[in-house]
């Protein structure tokens, strides 16, 4: 309180710039005079009287030095002083300013843009109140190696009602079409349990959301939309609220809008910009019964309860699962192992972007500090030259302290200029570095740079400044001052300790660069392994473009019920198709069966039942289904090993068959011929009839789900046996991608006018796109070690040349004495080598130990790739050999007239 | 040197404000004299360094002061002590009391007391 008071007056008098030396002037006379007064009756001559009374009073310009600082903030006014004398030495010296500044520029700008994507991405994935109680709840069967089998209606119920959460809510993304507008249009859409805003927290702008405890089973024809499809399909109508719509021939009666700022939870930028809300009870009608059997393959989220961690709410998960085994064991066979986990929400969403980011984030931070020791280097060839200036401040009586902290305030003063250059850079560029980041990014769109990236910017300014400057400054006081005055002219006393910290600095710039540029070799030997794995498929000259049939909640209004209908339907658009000009084939599928092109949702993972086994002692394993029609195989150039595959005359009354890959056959029919083998597909398929599948064939193995992964066991059944609502059509030829998404659509549209048609894509962009976060991290992280290089280049180059001019006087003599100029020249190489010699061997040290920390972002290369270490290491031998060579050729010049060197001092 | 004048300084303002208290309004010359003639000549004062220590008072609230005109009729500024002054007068005294009473008592005591 006290002390409260004495700064707030002492910061106003500060502000106010207000004096009170006119008042201690008065009352120090007046105080001599009344001494001088009582002297003089003490019997003192009158001189002597005034001269005691000066004495008792002390030394008068302490005392009002004293009383000025009592009076201001001394602290405040010394930064003031300093903070205008660094701006004054920046401004003698623009050369040097200039390039300190751009330097951090460019490390703290880089650092700060890539902060920006992990400050949307990682720190904050889930806007909305309390993000860390939001959790994921997967179902795992490790007996049988099943991962994220879905749970059941009863399950579900059992988790709401077991007080571990405040809500919990199934979710499924998917796309609906919705029809009425001026042209049918597709959209990003999620059936949610009515409580999937009341787990999320988020209120509407407009209505209301979904009844938390609505049991309606099916759908309760409630939707809820985003403030992007208000806007853009119903032109922000007010009224909007009781609307109907028709979503997949559905009517559905809008009761909310939510406010423009929502984004939905999800790992792609798709599901985030999901627009419509549906809320569906997920039992009965069309949804299977409510039995604890039926699993649901959907994403389950939910919220703790307030306080709860992950950890204590598993624990009490695991009571609860117990419990469930020993009251339904026929529903939860030993063997399964059934489980139940929780995971933070905020880190399922973020997903596998995280290491690259974390990667980037790394990579980033290296080259910010290679151009921190970059400017600290210069700083340091500064003080160096400034050594005169500060032995002679010292000698006037300059308190060390003072000096370090002027010193210090330029440094500062240079950092955060440098950072503020960098942030205004990027924030004038943003719109275009944007472009890079790939489209895969969960929250692309919330990248931005706000209050707490300018705090991270700043905060990263000022602790480089701090550290780096400290070092220079701290140097530069240690002089010994009668030895530099003196000496001053001929190389000052400190210069030994400081140049040995300038290649220490150089040393450790060169091997973090060498990191670096190892880091971007792997990468880049992963992503060219990758972009020239053998696919197993054939993608050139092929299209692909979605539509999607209503899926309407009352069967009987589906036109496209059984596989008969819709296989006519299928086969107009194909032959249509196939008469567009170029087009030489042409097939259909399900959306999963496009290669490396569909989201993990679309992936279908079906209970895979062998013929001759016990289906109720065992789990059946999980296998990857997709549903083609005959002529995708020869579309995609995929090669027939054993068998057949499917000809026109299966159909629906025919057997069911199938065809799977090698990996498949030799997963699960080791020793014997899977051809002829019996199967029985559980689960929704379809429409599929329980009846048992026949395997007809096997292809050979191809890329089409993991670019990585060759060995993934895979099964096709035929789309007019097992009709399905989400269909690509391929097609292969001559085409233009960009004419031909109209031309399609007028088929499709021919054939039905309410079938929406979207994305033609062609597969070599699909296949590229696949690849985007890799080579996005690919790129970003050799632009990086590109430039780390270019600033240790230059920190080489400085060093060099400032050894040489530090020896040039040595140079002169040597020459004197008859050295041999190629000597001269060796000599200064040598320097080069040696720094870059060490700076390679401490790289390398380094470089192992963060190319095994990066092993699982790397493929087909070992992290100890030895042509990549090799290569690198004569990459940064030849650098140094090249920043060597200018100062070595001048040290050389200095031969030319070694009198004027010698003269010069 | 630097610590001397901290020690002082503390007992120095705790001195100023019991003069305040006892004598009324004062201005510096008098709160010096008055200090030297209480303490005799044990303390060495330099007088000057009274006016830092009176601004430092006036700033935390425990004096104020104004102009008046001195005993040979001069303008000089008199202090005086305020209510939160006082308050911090008597926490001082009895926290210096306190003090001087445990380190008395430390030093009354003998090793044959111990037990």
């Amino acid at each position: 309180m006290k002390v409260l008071r004495r700064f707030f007056i002492r910061l106003s008098n500060f502000i106010a710039g207000r004096r009170a030396d006119q008042r201690l002037q008065e009352e120090i006379a007046e105080h001599v005079a009344l001494q001088t007064e009582e002297n003089l009756r003490a019997g003192l001559l009158p001189a002597e009287a005034r001269r005691q009374a000066v004495l008792k009073l002390g030394a008068a310009q302490a005392i009002r030095e004293q009383h000025r600082d009592e009076q201001g903030l001394p602290i405040a006014e010394n930064v003031l002083v300093d903070l205008r004398y660094a701006f004054r030495m920046l401004h003698r010296s623009p050369g040097f300013s200039l390039i300190a500044i751009a330097t951090m520029a460019l490390g703290i700008g880089a650092t700060t843009a890539i902060y920006s994507v992990i400050d949307a991405t990682l720190l904050h994935p889930l806007p909305y109140p309390h993000p860390s109680e939001l959790v994921r709840i997967e179902a795992d069967l490790p007996g049988v190696g099943a991962h994220d089998v879905g749970i059941s209606i009863p399950e579900l119920r059992d988790l709401q009602n077991s007080g571990i959460f405040q809500g919990v809510s199934l979710c499924f993304f998917g796309s609906d079409n919705l029809t009425g507008s001026r042209q049918p249009t597709r959209i990003a859409g999620r059936s949610v349990s009515p409580s999937y805003f009341a787990v999320l927290g988020v209120d509407p702008q407009l209505g209301r959301t979904f009844d938390p405890h609505d049991a309606t089973p099916g759908f309760n024809n409630e939707v809820v939309i985003s403030d992007g499809l208000w806007k853009s399909a119903f032109g922000a109508d007010p009224h909007i609220l009781g609307k109907s719509l028709r979503i997949d021939n559905d009517l559905a009666h809008v009761i909310g809008v939510m406010p423009a700022g929502f984004r939905d939870q999800g790992q792609t930028s798709e599901e985030v910009g999901t627009e419509l809300w549906a809320a569906a009870g997920f039992f009965g009608p069309p949804a299977p019964p409510a039995i604890r059997g039926t699993r649901l393959p959907f994403e389950t989220i939910a919220r703790l309860q307030p306080g709860l961690s992950p950890e204590a709410a598993q624990q009490r998960l695991d009571v609860l699962v117990a419990s469930s085994k020993k009251q339904y064991p026929a529903d939860y066979p030993p063997q399964g192992g059934w489980t139940i986990h929780v995971s933070p929400l905020a880190e399922t969403v973020v997903g596998n972007v995280r290491q690259s980011l974390i990667l980037l984030f790394a990579a980033v931070g290296l080259v910010l500090l290679i151009s921190c020791v970059n400017v600290a280097n210069l700083l340091l060839a500064r003080a160096s030259a400034r050594g005169r200036e500060m032995a002679v401040r010292q000698a006037l009586g300059a308190a060390r302290i003072r000096l370090i902290r002027q010193l210090l305030t330029e440094s500062l003063l240079l950092f955060v200029l440098g950072g503020l250059t960098g942030v205004a850079v990027l924030f004038c560029a943003r719109k275009f570095l944007l472009q890079f980041v790939p489209e895969s990014l969960p929250r692309l769109n919330d990248i931005s740079i706000n209050w707490g990236v300018l705090a991270f910017a700043l905060i990263v300014s000022v602790a480089a400044g701090t550290i780096f400057g400290l070092a220079p400054a701290w140097l530069t006081n240690r002089l010994d001052v009668t030895t530099t005055l003196r000496q001053e002219g001929r190389g000052s006393s400190g210069s030994l300790r400081r140049s040995r910290l300038r290649r220490v600095l150089v040393i450790g710039e060169l091997a973090l660069s060498l990191v670096l540029m190892v880091a971007a070799g792997l990468l880049l030997r992963s992503f060219w392994d990758l972009f020239n794995v053998q696919l197993g498929f054939n993608p050139t000259r092929v299209v692909t473009i979605q539509t999607s049939l209503p899926n309407p909640n009352d069967p009987t209004t589906d036109i496209y019920r059984t596989a008969t209908q819709e296989g006519v339907m299928l086969r107009e658009v194909l032959r249509r198709n196939r008469t567009l000009p170029g087009v030489e084939e042409t097939a259909v599928s399900d959306r999963a069966a496009i290669p490396l092109g569909h989201g993990q949702s679309d992936r279908r993972m079906i209970p895979l039942v062998r013929e001759g086994e016990d289906v109720q002692s065992s789990q059946p394993p999980l296998i990857d289904t997709l549903i083609v029609s005959p002529e995708y195989f020869h579309l995609l150039g995929m090669n027939l090993l054993r068998g057949r595959l499917f000809v026109d005359q299966d159909l629906e009354a025919t057997p069911l068959i199938a065809v799977i890959n090698q990996a498949a056959a030799s997963a699960y029919w080791r020793n014997q011929d899977p051809v002829g083998q019996r199967v029985r597909l559980l689960g929704r398929l379809g429409r599929a009839r329980p009846d048992w599948t026949t395997i007809v064939g096997v292809i050979a193995d191809a890329r089409t789900e993991s670019l990585a992964d060759a060995g993934i066991p895979q099964m096709y059944v035929d789309i007019y046996q097992r009709p399905f609502k989400f269909l690509t059509f391929f097609l292969r030829g001559q085409v233009d991608p960009a004419a031909v998404s109209e031309q399609v659509r007028a088929q499709i549209q021919a054939v039905d006018p309410d079938l929406p048609v979207f994305r033609a894509e062609t597969l070599d962009d699909v296949l590229s796109s696949s690849l985007s976060v890799r080579r996005f991290s690919m790129e970003m992280v050799a632009l990086f070690a590109g430039t780390a290089l270019l600033l240790a280049g230059l920190g080489i180059y400085g060093t060099i040349s400032f050894l040489v001019n530090e020896q040039s006087r040595e140079i002169a003599i040597r020459l004197a004495l008859g050295a041999q100029r190629r000597t001269i020249f060796r000599m200064v190489l040598r320097q080069g080598l040696t720094l870059a010699a060490a700076g390679a061997g401490a790289g390398l040290v380094g470089a192992l130990v963060v190319a095994r920390l990066m092993a699982s972002l790397l493929y087909g290369v070992s992290p100890y790739d030895l042509s990549t270490f090799a290569g690198v290491t004569a990459v940064l031998t030849v650098v140094a050999i090249a920043a060597s060579c200018a100062p070595a050729l001048r040290a050389m010049r200095v031969g030319f007239d070694p009198i004027t060197t010698l003269r010069s001092e | 040197m630097k610590e001397k004048p901290d020690v002082l300084q503390g007992t120095l303002a705790l001195m100023v404000l019991k003069t305040l208290d006892v004598l009324g309004p004062q201005h510096g010359y008098g709160i010096a004299r008055r200090i030297e003639q209480i303490s005799g000549d044990l303390l060495a004062l330099n007088q000057g360094t009274l006016y830092p220590l009176l601004l430092k008072l006036e700033h935390e609230g425990s004096i104020v002061s104004q102009w008046g005109a001195s005993e040979n009729n001069r303008r000089a500024r008199f202090y005086r002590l305020t209510a939160t002054g006082r308050k911090q007068l008597q926490a001082e005294t009895r926290d210096w009391n306190q003090t001087a009473a445990i380190i008395a008592r430390f030093f009354e005591v003998k090793a044959e007391d111990l037990p």
